[in-house]
């Protein structure tokens, strides 16, 4: 009733009372609490499972983990996946520029280039290259429709597992890296571009500089999506008989039987190499967050010694927090 | 239609940008080079251009000279062409037909036989570092510090060494009021100081004409002056300047040459009196019945 006509209300209500004393209490979460306690009592269970069942075989695990023939099969994963992530990523630019230019010519063959390599298998793909031999039986460099000839080799001695292995993961990870590196080109404001234009500032320049740098950020996370999948999809090579990570355990479990332990010394392995990379992920994108937020959030390191700077070197008194 | 602007008045303007003030003094010492012939620089002569986006004809034959050192200023309502104008004076926006002159040299292009062929990409850019321009939403590079932002172009266009770079750099952002905030990125400064960097910038490569447009629409009410008086300063320079803007009373305040643009046509053009106080034409008339409210007496 009060409502309906407050400058009369304002004469009679009762004066508020003062509160400036009271203490704030913030407001319970008393589900939150048993969610927190269920999710710990599985994590617990799982871990207590990994420890004590006997069949994870973890003497073997350790045994083999940092064992010669299983470091060198580490090794050649980590070539492959740098060489192809590589030259995947810079035959990937050169595609996602051919795809913004203005010629119609270049934008059909980095489309038709796409459209080829993401729509076959990558194990078709393996294969085709190691088996180029019997499409093609030399190789040979020289000038079209002419008999000169610079460079001629058998296909076979040419493409060797290796050869065959860098070539179908680079090309591969070329197609799927030119479209990741398009969109993040994309994503930068056209203005960017007239403004570097109007400082007379060159083409190169604009992109490597203005475009490329802001571009960064959103290329950075699906760009190392595809460099941790590209790690663990290195293990596909073993058609190829090439003994990178995968293939060396295979062959060891072959001889020793002890499948899932050497299962489980790869998949370790490939744990540690997404988890430095996922560390390298994190720093590479603070980086090029430089002037896309006001101010950078702290890094786990400095938010840990933040908390020890307040919370040990303090007295041990509990704050409001 | 077309309008010969600003001819009659270039006797005046050219001897207007007088020494005295700390503007013109600083843009003295910044250009040694410009203290020979101050005059000379930056007359801009825009004869008959026309300009289409698909089925739309947005310049229909525009004619406007400005003299060196004089301020023109363009208004207009939404649509008029306005900015598509200033983005064809440094060839951001190519023309259709007409041509572009500065201090007498085709921007753009260049005369072979009885053909105007466009220029190369590397001539274009050189002919560009004498034209600086200051858009509407800044343009600021957000990855870049303010200082990286004033000395990028004298390092990447010009080739000018770092340490110089930044050293004018920083004389820029002090004659814009934000040297304390040099190596703030842009997304740390208010709209208003954005845009005084983007003017900064815009300086840093000394140019002889300076393309403003709408610089104060993406601004709130409050901020709108200190851009204004940036510009202000600048109109005493001796650079010369093409302002787009709707901000009459500074068009009034700092223009020697108003120009009312309307459906891709330069209507008519003069001194802020004649133009915003005597003017000729009905449609200028109506416009500025609409757009000036009755309180502010001219």
């Amino acid at each position: 009733m009060s409502a309906i006509a407050p400058p009369a209300t304002a004469d009679t209500a009762p004066p508020t009372p003062d509160y400036s004393e009271y203490k704030l209490v913030p407001a319970r979460h008393p589900w939150r609490w048993v969610g927190t306690v269920l999710v710990a009592a599985g994590v617990a269970a799982i871990a207590w499972s990994l420890v004590t069942n006997p069949r994870w075989e973890w003497g073997v695990v350790a045994q083999w983990f940092t064992a010669q023939s299983v470091v060198n099969g580490l090794v050649e994963t980590l070539k492959l996946t740098a060489i192809s992530g590589v030259l995947g990523f810079v035959l990937g630019f050169v595609l996602a520029l051919m795809r913004l230019s203005a010629s119609p010519l270049l934008v059909s063959v980095s489309w038709t280039f796409s459209w080829i390599f993401r729509s076959t298998p990558l194990l078709v793909q393996l294969l085709l290259w190691y088996n180029l031999g019997y499409l093609y039986e030399k190789i040979s460099l020289g000038i079209p429709f002419t008999d000169v000839r610079f460079f001629e080799a058998q296909t076979t001695t040419l493409i060797s597992q290796f050869a065959a292995a860098v070539l179908g993961l680079t090309l591969n990870q070329a197609a799927y890296s030119a479209e990741i590196i398009r969109g993040g080109i994309l994503s930068v404001d056209q203005g960017q571009l007239e403004a570097a234009s109007a400082l007379g500032i060159p083409a190169w320049q604009r992109n490597t500089r203005i475009v490329l740098p802001q571009a960064m950020r959103a290329i950075l996370p699906n760009a190392f999506n595809e460099i941790i999948g590209l790690v663990k999809g290195t293990s596909i090579v073993y058609v190829l008989a090439y003994s990178e990570l995968f293939y060396t355990v295979q062959v060891i479990y072959n001889r020793t039987q002890q499948v899932l332990p050497l299962l489980l010394v790869a998949t370790l392995w490939y744990v540690v190499i997404t988890s430095v990379l996922s560390v390298f992920q994190y720093y590479i994108e603070r980086h090029f967050s430089k002037g896309a937020v006001r101010n950078l959030p702290l890094t786990p390191l400095q938010k840990a010694r933040k908390f020890f700077a307040t919370h040990v070197a303090a007295s041990p008194t509990k704050d409001a927090r | 239609m077309s309008i010969i602007a600003a001819r009659k008045e270039s006797t005046t303007t050219a001897g207007q940008p007088s020494a005295g003030t700390p503007a013109g003094a600083s843009a003295a010492t910044a250009q040694p080079a410009s203290a020979d012939k101050p005059t000379t620089r930056g007359q801009v002569d825009i004869t008959n251009v026309r300009k289409s986006f698909g089925a739309t004809e947005v310049l229909k034959g525009v004619t406007l000279s400005v003299p060196p050192g004089g301020v023109a200023v363009i208004v207009g309502p939404s649509g008029s062409g306005k900015s598509t104008l200033l983005r064809t004076i440094n060839h951001l926006e190519k023309v259709d037909g007409g041509y572009i002159t500065i201090d007498g040299e085709l921007v753009g292009y260049e005369v072979r036989g009885n053909k105007l062929h466009e220029l190369r990409e590397k001539d274009i850019l050189k002919q560009r570092t004498n034209i600086g321009m200051v858009f509407q939403n800044f343009n600021l590079f957000p990855h870049l510090t303010a200082l990286e932002n004033v000395a990028e172009a004298p390092i990447v266009a010009q080739g000018r060494s770092k340490a110089e770079a930044r050293k004018r750099g920083l004389e820029l952002l002090d004659r814009v009021g934000l040297k304390d905030r040099a190596d703030a990125y842009p997304r740390q400064l208010s709209g208003g100081q954005q845009q005084r960097v983007a003017i900064a910038r815009a300086l840093a490569l000394d140019p002889k004409i300076l393309l403003f447009d709408e610089p104060t629409s993406a601004l709130d009410p409050e901020l709108v002056n200190e851009v204004l008086d940036v510009i202000r300063e600048l109109a005493t320079s001796g650079t010369t300047l093409i302002v787009v803007t709707h901000e009459m009373g500074f068009a009034r305040d700092v223009a020697d040459t108003v120009v009312f643009m309307d459906d891709g046509l330069i209507v008519e053009s003069g001194t802020p009196h004649e133009i915003f106080s005597n003017p000729r034409e009905e449609r200028t008339r109506s416009f500025f019945s609409k757009v000036i409210e009755p309180a502010f007496n001219i």
